[in-house]
């Protein structure tokens, strides 16, 4: 289940050439180890969200976040606890159909409520949307079956949300 | 509509430097004029291809501009300047080669926190990332060695993005900004040049994720003061930030009202007086033994502006084992960086100093103080103990670097500054020269750079043309920029250089004599060729050569009366002679080794 290693930040930076590669190297360069990253447009063209899961035994999470507020393009970080917040990931992934697997492929589809997206007669792609532990899982029980290609988006998160008083 | 051969875009900056808003002008104008706007007097630089056009309209500006020999010598003197008046320095280099020759200096302006403010010309914008004549990826390259950079795309952004990088480069944690300028949109004879003059001020910059700190939290500086009150053995540990923040009259009031004695790092020197008696020196690697012992028992660490460096902590784990930390810096990514606080606390220098001495007072001032007697008495038996201390050379031999170190410092004035390059002598001058003015002395110290005095005391001499200025350089150093003493004879400003030369990358020498087993390697440079003297002469400086201690004197007085040239007074000194004391690497600071003199007592 959550990891606590792995804390997710989610930034808002500037919509600038090169902001990506800023955010990139400093984390090269002051040794903090990423797991995860997701970069996408946000509702306002001025900026950009760019959500990371660091490994905090890597590096202090004070120390990453104190010197990710020194890059001048970074607009505000907020840091999610895993213990605190919903995070979500995509996969899409192609897997064998041949050996009369279909059905039961399908069968794990189901299960984890992913969709097929696309199929001929030798493979299938899938796609799902769920918590990164659960992608682990589901790319474990396809395995055998024999995974062609697989693409992870890198995981994106919200606070959770509690109970008004 | 323009072409590309049309008439240049000339405005009436050409004749009276003060286009109206809204007035057509080219972007090598709005640049021109934009510096001068941010206060630029001076500006360091070489121009080459991609600043043509930028050069073109300096013919018509009020900056000085200083005609450097390499791009690294525009980098320093800016470095120097800046360092010397608290004004950020301005360096302008073409595209390129020119770009990347700059990189040492932004990289030691970035360590060190020193504002300047750096153009770079670019291959045109359509060109760039096609592998243009010097092109390179500037941007790209310097990212990791400025406070931030930036690629200009449009013309009519120059105003903006100047005043942006000016107050990038001077608020908060000072540093390097670099601004990229592709040659187009500065080329007259480019419509992409065109634009409608404006003023940048704040209002217009468009910096929604940078916010320097202020004042400090005021709970959090109450903490720092009650620690501080109760304190038997505390030390004010004082960094550059104090210099940075223009701190040093605060820092006094602070250390006199408590008793508290301060130790100055490399970074530091001159921030509080040598002479006061509550001065200790410098700390770390080459401190003096009170410097690194006081800080080494103490009970309070008050780090104010510094860094916990790791030539001034030693072996981390050993380190001030029994000390509390109150760490006060502007830039909270250092508070706890690599030492853990106590109390930290995130704001200017000078304004938390003030503040400290608000909430010392409301604790109920020095009557409220812990008894330190016993820590005084104790510092000040260390001192008697082990001052720092050199033999002096015996009738015949080679000179001492100290002795000349001290001659220099005892036949200048007080407020004469002083730049050196990096090894052995800046080991010698941040010791043995007595700094009791701040923005005296002006070092690499973070980056470490060999070569640095030169161009900078030539940048400090630039901003403070009516102090005396002295470089005390080494012979490596001396080897790796001495070309801008041209710089300095031609533009006509006068420093003077004292080269400390022992024929050797001494303090490398002096590692592989204590730790490789004398076994010299790649450090024996020779002291006869190159022929300083000569060298120096065919410069357009005066070349003096001194072999024995009674030459010292004179020749120091002569090079002081010289004022029309730069003057380099080569001294040959003794390669055996070594810093000491030292803390040696991967030890903590409890195994300082003082002069062999000294030891066995």
């Amino acid at each position: 289940m959550p990891n606590n290693r792995f804390h997710t930040i989610v930034t808002t930076v500037e919509n600038k050439p090169g902001v990506l590669a800023r955010v990139a190297g400093l984390f090269s360069r002051r040794g903090f180890n990423i797991e995860s990253l997701a970069v996408a447009p946000t509702d306002d063209e001025r900026f950009s969200r760019i959500t990371f899961t660091v490994d905090v035994e890597s590096a202090p999470l004070e120390q990453v976040v104190n010197q990710l507020d020194k890059l001048i393009n970074v607009v505000s970080i907020r840091e999610l606890d895993p213990r605190s917040s919903v995070s979500r990931e995509l996969m899409l992934v192609t897997v064998s159909v041949s050996d009369g697997h279909r059905s039961r492929i399908l069968a794990h589809v189901d299960d984890f409520r992913a969709y097929v997206l696309n199929e001929n007669s030798s493979v299938m792609m899938l796609s799902l949307s769920a918590r990164p532990t659960r992608l682990d899982d589901f790319e474990e029980v396809l395995r055998p079956y024999g995974i062609v290609e697989l693409q992870r988006t890198g995981r994106v998160a919200l606070p959770s949300l509690t109970d008004e008083a | 509509m323009f072409s590309a051969d049309s008439t240049p875009i000339r405005s009436i900056i050409m004749t009276t430097h003060n286009p109206k808003p809204g007035e057509s002008i080219n972007g090598g104008e709005a640049l021109v004029r934009a510096l001068e706007l941010e206060g630029v007097d001076v500006v360091f630089g070489l121009p080459g291809g991609a600043t043509l056009p930028i050069y073109d309209p300096i013919l018509e500006s009020t900056m000085r501009h200083i005609l450097v020999r390499h791009e690294q010598g525009a980098g320093h003197m800016a470095q120097g300047y800046a360092h010397a008046t608290g004004r950020p320095g301005v360096a302008l280099v073409t595209s390129g080669p020119g770009a990347t020759n700059i990189v040492t200096p932004l990289c030691d302006a970035q360590i060190d926190s020193i504002p300047m403010v750096c153009i770079t010309g670019q291959v045109p914008y359509a060109a760039i990332g096609t592998d243009a004549f010097q092109e390179c990826d500037t941007t790209g390259i310097t990212m990791a060695a400025t406070k931030h950079n930036f690629l200009v795309s449009e013309a009519a952004d120059i105003p903006r993005i100047v005043h942006e990088a000016f107050h990038i480069a001077t608020t908060g944690r000072p540093g390097p900004v670099l601004i990229d300028v592709p040659k187009d949109i500065v080329d007259a004879n480019n419509p992409r040049s065109a634009m409608q003059w404006y003023q940048a001020g704040d209002a217009d910059m468009e910096l929604p994720g940078y916010h320097p700190a202020g004042a400090g939290d005021r709970e959090a500086i109450m903490a720092a003061a009650e620690l501080i009150r109760q304190a038997e053995r505390p030390v004010l540990y004082v960094g550059g930030g104090i210099l940075k923040a223009r701190a040093a009259e605060s820092l006094l009031e602070l250390a006199e009202l408590t008793g508290i004695p301060v130790v100055t790092t490399l970074m530091a020197r001159g921030a509080f007086p040598d002479s006061h008696e509550l001065c200790l020196g410098m700390p770390g690697m080459h401190g003096n033994y009170t410097a690194v012992t006081a800080m080494q028992q103490a009970d309070l660490l008050i780090s104010l502006g510094a860094r916990f460096d790791d030539r001034v902590t030693g072996r981390l784990d050993g380190f001030a084992p029994d000390a509390k930390v109150v760490h006060v810096d502007i830039d909270e990514a250092e508070i706890g960086k690599v030492r853990a606080v106590d109390v930290g606390v995130r704001g200017d220098c000078k304004l938390v100093i003030d503040a400290l001495i608000e909430c010392l007072a409301e604790l109920g001032g020095p009557d409220a103080q812990a008894d330190r007697s016993a820590w005084r008495s104790k510092v000040s038996g260390w001192q008697e103990k082990y001052p720092l201390f050199y033999e002096q050379s015996r009738p015949g031999d080679l000179l001492k670097p100290q002795y000349v170190v001290e001659q220099l410092c005892d036949l200048n004035p007080a407020d004469t500054i002083v730049a050196s390059g990096v090894g052995q002598h800046q080991m010698y001058a941040s010791n043995f020269w007595k700094f009791d003015h701040p923005y005296t002395w002006i070092n690499s110290g973070g980056l470490g750079t060999m070569g640095f005095s030169i161009p900078a005391a030539i940048g400090a001499k630039v901003g403070m043309p009516d102090r005396r200025v002295w470089a005390i350089d080494g012979d490596g150093c001396f080897q790796m920029t001495a070309q801008e003493l041209v710089t300095a004879s031609v533009e006509q400003i006068p420093i003077k250089v004292a080269l400390l030369n022992n024929g050797y990358l001494g303090m490398v020498r002096q590692w592989q004599d204590l730790f490789y087993e004398k076994r010299f390697s790649g450090v024996e440079l020779g002291p006869d060729v190159p022929n300083y003297v000569k060298w120096a002469e065919a410069m357009g400086c005066v070349g003096i050569r001194v072999d024995s201690p009674e030459e010292v004197a004179p020749a120091i007085a002569k090079a002081n009366e010289i004022d029309d040239r730069p003057v380099v007074v080569e001294f040959r000194t003794d390669p055996e002679e070594n810093v000491f004391p030292m803390v040696p690497s991967g030890h903590t600071n409890s195994d300082v080794v003082v002069h062999p003199a000294q030891r066995g007592e």
